[in-house]
């Protein structure tokens, strides 16, 4: 008889509830191969992070990079005009008004408190990683309590805000620029006592890599849509032409766009115009961006369902008012997590500036490692900015990403 | 219904579209055109003030410099053209060897992307984030100014199996060509022969009897039994190989092939940074196979590799093919950013034909005529493929 059985026999139902043990056998050890391979990888990773970790904490000499901090933010822009003060606070004006509107739109539009825990993370991070001189680090705490205070002000008269806090953002940038740049003596002489002009020749380090990149994208933006509906246009003129223009900008490496920029554009001006190496690279960036720029937008294009043509159509629009009021605000709309990431990729191609001889985050450091005093410190200043770009396309790609979950990109 | 006129339909023409089309084209091309003159002629007259007006003819003139890698015969006395030809094939060298190996390596990533396993699901997807996030250039100098520039040097080569590794390069055990070397890529090129008409017959078959046999996997084989057979049937073999060894002195390894820093971290470079971006596409081409299809496939009676081969692979190389195309003219591209790190490519030996001559626009226009040639051929090339495997819709 078998039919009754003990019940101290039966065994337990197998636990739901997942054992750091269990874990391990079910997503490291499950077959013999994946064992094999988990071996091979943590081999991998134990010789790698070894060699690393040994060289960071006793061959590698870091003092290459608190010497030269300076360079890597601003380059040389300017500590010094002779009767002038330190110019860098120009700098931190910039900085303090994006700290101010970032909080201000969290305020606005997200509202939630998160950012105060970001910013309470990132700031002491940001001040411990990097050798910062206490003045500096006084700066950063002090940009975190602006932006905390505007996020506070943001939420508080969140209604009211909303459109002020738009235009805000959309004069941002050329206020940025004009405060960077200064203000030339034909205009306001008392203006131009207190923002002195700085050529662009003297703008470097990071400043010039985000500077080169956000000029890329925004100069870019207008011509890249218009391309985009040229290439999407019936009339054969407009489309063989946008066709043309990004085909070839897609078919050449942005390097030779750049020799173009430095070597041809001088003549490709009247004789009395020669714009500095600067703009010249920032007109190549501009030219390569909206090629690229252009076929984002024609994704977002061609997402645009033929019902919307048609109804508006129907409601009477011409050609010129539907693409103005019906099919560009919806198209423009699924492409900016497409444009984020365009912008994250445009940053990163900026690096290629300093081939052709400008001085921006690669630029420096090229210049600082040729610096006798700091000779052989490759890997350390390499390293060193490698992490800025890290951070800074990291940190913008989660943007996009969140950006993308909260206009609802893909879910209609 | 006759076609009404606008004076009929009472539209005034500047409000009929069909003239306002027409308008609008022209406007644009003279636009177009207009700003076109203006730089040419602005070009033209710096041009003339500087002494250099536009012709080819400086491509005759002797070089006069010397360039470290070339893949044919070039000296000093050699002409421009002559030195940007060693550049194009440069370029050409490292882009193919970039794309094979980064395609191995970028399928691999792939696939560890996808791995149930946590820790290499996990190496892999770190591996993609870090090439992503960091320009390729930085990555470039940094891989060869603080990598391979700083091996050891000769005598203190690292040995890894035959390859020695050191500053002044690679050095890979290499085989020299015997007498009967030519012979050998006959007889390899009759096994071509061999192959595709086995390839034929085997097609034919499999056609008259509904079991289509394994063909891409026989005719590599019977290629790989011709090559072995005439290996061996030759009186010498076509290659003898020599091996890299540490110099009792001076400061160059003896034998083998020494592949230099600057060709070495610039290939590796590239598939380093390529293979992360291949390994998204494949990652994607295989989860865009819908779960369905393999079930479908079980479900038939196929087993596991026949599902591969027969049901997966198929989908998902549609699905991989653009993407990867354009991940290989950027490979292509990519290799421009040579010029930082010394190799020399196109633009390298373009620059110092700039510097020489002073001809910038005429090489600048050559330059960009052979970037977009490459890229032309490759996406016709790639729509052809892509046109032959895609979806034949009913």
């Amino acid at each position: 008889m078998t039919s009754v059985t003990n019940q101290r026999d039966v065994l337990p139902p197998p636990s739901e509830r997942s054992t750091a043990l269990g874990w391990v056998l079910k997503n490291l050890l499950n077959t013999w191969y994946n064992s094999l391979l988990t071996l091979a990888a943590l081999a991998i990773l134990f010789l790698i992070l070894r060699g690393a970790i040994t060289w960071a904490f006793t061959t590698a000499r870091w003092a290459v990079i608190p010497a030269n901090l300076r360079l890597f933010f601003v380059g040389q822009y300017p500590s010094q005009i002779p009767g002038e003060p330190d110019q860098i606070w120009r700098i931190w004006l910039d900085i303090y008004l994006l700290a101010a509107i970032i909080g201000l739109s969290w305020g606005v539009w997200v509202k939630r408190r998160e950012i105060v825990s970001w910013v309470l993370t990132a700031a002491p991070l940001l001040v411990a990683l990097i050798p910062f001189s206490p003045r500096v680090r006084l700066q950063i705490v002090a940009i975190s309590l602006v932006g905390i205070l505007f996020w506070w002000i943001g939420k508080r008269w969140e209604q009211r805000l909303q459109r002020f806090t738009l235009t805000l953002w959309i004069a941002y940038f050329p206020v940025a620029v004009l405060i960077i740049n200064g203000i030339g003596p034909e205009y306001d002489p008392a203006v131009q006592a207190l923002l002195p002009v700085v050529p662009s020749r003297f703008w470097g380090g990071l400043l010039l890599s985000i500077l080169l990149a956000i000029v890329g994208i925004v100069f870019s933006f207008p011509i890249g849509v218009v391309l985009a509906l040229g290439r999407q246009s019936e009339l054969p003129v407009l489309r063989t032409l946008s066709v043309l223009y990004i085909e070839f900008i897609r078919g050449v490496p942005l390097i030779s766009l750049l020799f173009m920029g430095q070597v041809m554009l001088p003549l490709f001006m009247p004789p009395n115009v020669n714009p500095d190496r600067v703009v010249r690279a920032m007109v190549a960036i501009v030219m390569f961006a909206a090629a690229y720029l252009a076929e984002n937008v024609r994704g977002g294009l061609q997402a645009i369902s033929k019902g919307q043509y048609e109804a508006a159509y129907a409601l009477g629009l011409n050609g010129f008012q539907t693409m103005l009021y019906i099919v560009l605000p919806q198209a423009l709309r699924t492409v900016i997590p497409v444009l984020v990431g365009q912008f994250i990729a445009l940053f990163k191609d900026t690096s290629l500036v300093a081939i052709v001889g400008l001085l921006d985050l690669l630029g420096i450091a090229r210049s600082v490692i040729a610096n006798p005093k700091f000779i052989g410190t490759q890997r350390e200043v390499f390293l060193f900015i490698s992490l800025f770009y890290f951070v800074f396309s990291y940190a913008l790609s989660y943007a996009s990403r969140r950006l993308e979950t909260a206009l609802g990109v893909g879910q209609r | 219904m006759s076609a009404q006129t606008p004076e009929q339909s009472g539209i005034p023409f500047w409000r009929d579209e069909r003239y306002l089309n027409v308008l609008a084209q022209i406007l644009v091309f003279a636009l177009v055109a207009g700003l076109l003159y203006s730089l040419w002629y602005n070009m033209n007259r710096s041009l003339e003030a500087l002494g250099l007006p536009l012709s080819l003819k400086f491509l005759k003139i002797n070089a006069s410099f010397d360039i470290g890698e070339k893949l044919i015969s070039y000296g000093r006395e050699d002409t421009y053209l002559r030195a940007y030809l060693v550049g194009v094939l440069n370029t050409i060298q490292v882009a193919v060897l970039g794309v094979i190996f980064a395609t191995i390596l970028g399928t691999i990533i792939g696939v560890a992307r996808l791995s149930t396993n946590w820790i290499v699901n996990r190496l892999a997807t770190w591996y993609v984030e870090l090439f992503r996030n960091i320009p390729l250039l930085v990555f470039l100098i940094f891989w060869y100014q603080g990598v391979f520039l700083k091996f050891p040097d000769v005598r203190n080569a690292i040995q890894v199996g035959g390859v020695y590794l050191s500053q002044r390069g690679i050095a890979f055990p290499w085989g020299i060509p015997t007498d009967t070397f030519r012979t050998y890529l006959y007889i390899l090129g009759f096994g071509v022969v061999v192959s595709i008409i086995a390839a034929v017959l085997m097609y034919r078959q499999g056609q008259k009897t509904g079991r289509m046999p394994l063909i891409s996997l026989w005719v590599p084989l019977i290629w790989l039994v011709t090559g072995v057979i005439g290996w061996f049937v030759l009186p010498q073999a076509p290659l003898t190989f020599t091996y890299p060894q540490l110099p009792e002195k001076g400061f160059n390894i003896i034998g083998g092939r020494v592949f230099s820093p600057e060709f070495m971290a610039l290939l590796s470079g590239l598939v380093l940074y390529t293979a992360a971006f291949i390994g998204e596409v494949v990652r994607a081409g295989i989860q865009a196979v819908s779960k369905g299809q393999v079930e479908a496939a079980r479900a038939l009676g196929l087993n596991g590799f026949q599902t591969l081969r027969l049901v997966v692979f198929p989908q998902a190389l549609r699905v991989i093919v653009p993407p990867l195309t354009s991940q290989y003219l950027n490979l292509t591209k990519n290799s421009s950013l040579a010029i930082a790190i010394g190799y020399p490519d196109i633009v390298h030996v373009y620059g110092t034909i700039i510097n020489q001559s002073g001809r910038a626009v005429e090489m600048t226009a050559i330059m960009m005529a052979t970037y977009l040639t490459f890229s032309l051929l490759t996406s016709a090339f790639m729509n052809w493929y892509n046109k032959r495997i895609r979806l034949v819709e009913r």
